[in-house]
């Protein structure tokens, strides 16, 4: 990996000069620490997609294309633009008004036109006005059109790995173009050439062989979650024991497994299961649906549509109500947009009810998927929690609304509603850049790897940014989301921008205050840290 | 992948010199990694890692998470950076022959 420039160093280089070059002739810079790792071809072969014809690396000039590269490409716009009206829509609709110009946190971060979401659908809609318009193929150039050629498919690499699919840019859009689908189908066509990347299609791999993206397998899930009851036993006196893979329970529950695995995200799972347990609720947890996340959105609609079948596959096996879905970001776009119509209808699971308030979850009718945070919300709303905030007191908090659950499922309220309730110092940043208009941790869509961490750096900036204002005001110092990419992305961001603020997710906060029936006196919080500042002092 | 050479083993790694299959780990492997790192000198306690390191591996067929790691060595997380400065997982990982851990970590 490339050696990292100083903060200072690396906002100054970010530069807004209007190149002196046009576009199209510039090529992308396909220099080390600058593209994601190519995908092994033993998980391209994994999961039956098409391979290159032989290893590759970004930073080769040949990239080991399949001899019939055009045909594929071609065939394969064609097909996409027959089989989706809205990305036939998305060609011929945008009228270049630049209303998204400088709403991508890339183009923010590295001043690199291409960034420009309008720009980055050029890439593409060049393409489509050769190949498939008769005034592109009359007027060429001049109606904005040009060849393929394998420098193109070289710079749909770089730039439709350098969008995160985070979707702030269509909200200004006037059209309502979906850039996001737009990189999406990018990424679709490169996958037919047997182009990806491995941080997306090692997690596909594994999610399709094991259940989820890390491959944990079903005795060491349960010993993860065991290893976590064995803590909240030390730190709360309680000794919870959830059930796993249990037919009859009335809800599933499914987070990302990467609340199983990677810290802090473990504290997120800690906190759900002591929500459980305080309003026992009658649930399991299943080693087969152990991913609520789906790196096959990255892929191609067909992956994206394999690895969430289990969901309701193993709702039907264990014959339970409806579905209960952890902080995951994706997860929800997936399941907001393309779930019921992909993967359901799922008749067989009723329409949500919480059994404790007697709530109906009508946003949740066709999917019987609800999100963890309505779940909590609802609780709260009817006095069914007994909460102790003064707990999470050491914290300053600020929310990040996580792109998906904001932008593809319009949650707002329920996360803040949360946070009010379980800490008494909550500060939310600046208008613009939360709610519908929050800005990307930078890393969405499979781009959270290490190789690539500069141009991760420098998309999370804007996000970074307006957390250093409420630092800088309010002394916040703890930035809570609901999404595993999230709290594996922004830790390293922050460090970097703002070192003096941690990550959370939000029911650690919750499993912080909530206060459990038969407890011992509690002294540390889930990160069995001492509670508050002054306890930190004196025990260092 | 990338062929590393040392002490006339042959090792496939990939991008960030992790070794590709678990079953062409051996001692040589430990002492290449060690140079690379800038480890002084192998301890015991570098051993009681990489050993727990791979018994949960061959058990489970990951790595265990950092907090797992902690509990089963008994060296807390800052321990484990003095002994291995790249970290539990591209140092400690590495040196035991374990894959990357991938997904929303």
């Amino acid at each position: 990996m490339a050696k990292l420039p100083k903060p200072d160093d690396l906002f100054n280089s970010i530069d807004y000069k209007i190149p002196s070059k046009k576009w199209e002739d510039v090529p992308p810079d396909l220099s080390d620490g600058k593209f994601c790792y190519p995908t092994k071809i033993k998980n391209l072969e994994y999961l039956s997609l098409p391979t290159t014809k032989g290893e590759w690396s970004p930073a080769e000039d040949d990239w080991k294309l399949p001899d019939n590269w055009e045909t594929i490409v071609r065939e394969g716009f064609k097909e996409r633009l027959d089989k989706y009206r809205s990305l036939k829509v998305f060609m011929d609709i945008c009228v270049r008004c630049g209303a998204c110009a400088d709403k991508c946190h890339f183009f923010i971060g590295t001043g690199d036109p291409k960034n420009m979401p309008v720009l980055r659908a050029e890439l593409l809609r060049s393409i489509y006005r050769n190949d498939f318009t008769t005034a592109g193929r009359i007027l060429g150039t001049i109606a904005g059109a040009r060849k393929l050629t394998k420098d193109v498919i070289k710079e749909w690499f770089s730039y439709f790995y350098q969008c995160t699919e985070c979707r702030r840019c269509s909200v200004y859009c006037p059209y309502g173009i979906d850039t996001a689908e737009i990189t999406m189908m990018g990424r679709e066509l490169l996958t037919l050439l047997g182009l990806n990347i491995n941080w997306i299609l090692e997690p596909a791999a594994n999610c399709f062989r094991m259940g989820n993206h890390l491959g944990i397998q079903p005795h060491a899930f349960k010993d993860m979650v065991d290893f976590f009851c064995d803590d909240l036993e030390e730190i709360t006196g309680v000794r919870i024991n959830p059930s796993y893979n249990r037919k009859g329970a009335e809800i599933l529950f499914i987070t990302p497994s990467g609340d199983v695995f990677a810290d802090p995200g473990t504290y997120t799972f800690m906190g759900y299961l002591l929500l459980f347990e305080h309003i026992g609720l009658d649930y399991t947890l299943s080693t087969y649906a152990s991913e609520g996340g789906n790196f096959g959105l990255f892929t191609s609609s067909e992956m994206m549509k394999r690895l969430n079948a289990k969901m309701y596959a193993e709702a039907k096996r264990l014959g339970v109500k409806w579905i209960l879905g952890g902080e995951c970001g994706h997860m929800w776009r997936v399941i907001q947009q393309y779930m019921d119509t992909m993967n359901g209808p799922a008749d067989f699971l009723e329409s949500p009810v919480s059994p404790i308030t007697g709530t109906k979850f009508e946003n949740a009718a066709s999917t019987k998927m609800v999100h963890i945070a309505e779940f909590t919300a609802d609780l709260i709303r009817n006095g069914k929690l007994k909460l102790d905030p003064s707990r999470n007191d050491k914290h300053i908090v600020t929310f990040h609304d996580s792109c998906n659950p904001s932008r593809a499922m319009g949650m707002f309220e329920e996360p803040r509603y949360v946070l009010k309730n379980v800490c008494n110092h909550f500060y939310d940043m600046p208008e613009g850049t939360i709610r519908e208009q929050t800005f990307c941790c930078g890393s969405g869509s499979g781009l959270n790897t290490e190789e690539i961490m500069d141009l991760r750096l420098r998309g999370g900036l804007p996000r970074a940014n307006a957390v250093k204002h409420v630092h800088d005001k309010y002394g916040v110092n703890m930035l809570a989301c609901v999404c595993a990419i999230d709290r594996a992305a922004l830790p390293p961001l922050m460090n970097y921008w703002v070192p003096e603020v941690g990550v959370t997710g939000l029911h650690e906060l919750v499993g912080n205050a909530l206060v459990m029936e038969g407890e011992t006196e509690r002294t540390m919080n889930l990160r069995q840290e001492p509670l508050t500042e002054e306890e930190d002092e004196t025990d260092e | 992948m990338a062929t590393v050479e040392f002490e006339g083993n042959s090792f496939t790694v990939d991008e960030d010199g992790f070794i590709d299959n678990f079953t062409s780990w051996n001692n040589s492997w430990v002492k290449y990694v060690k140079t690379q790192e800038g480890i002084d000198e192998l301890t015991k306690e570098h051993w009681d890692v990489i050993n727990v390191l791979q018994d949960y591996y061959k058990k489970n067929g990951i790595a265990p998470m950092v907090r797992i790691l902690s509990k089963l060595t008994g060296f807390k997380l800052k321990h484990i950076y003095e002994l291995f400065p790249s970290g539990p997982g591209k140092g400690a990982c590495k040196m035991a022959g374990l894959p990357k851990p991938t997904g929303c970590v």
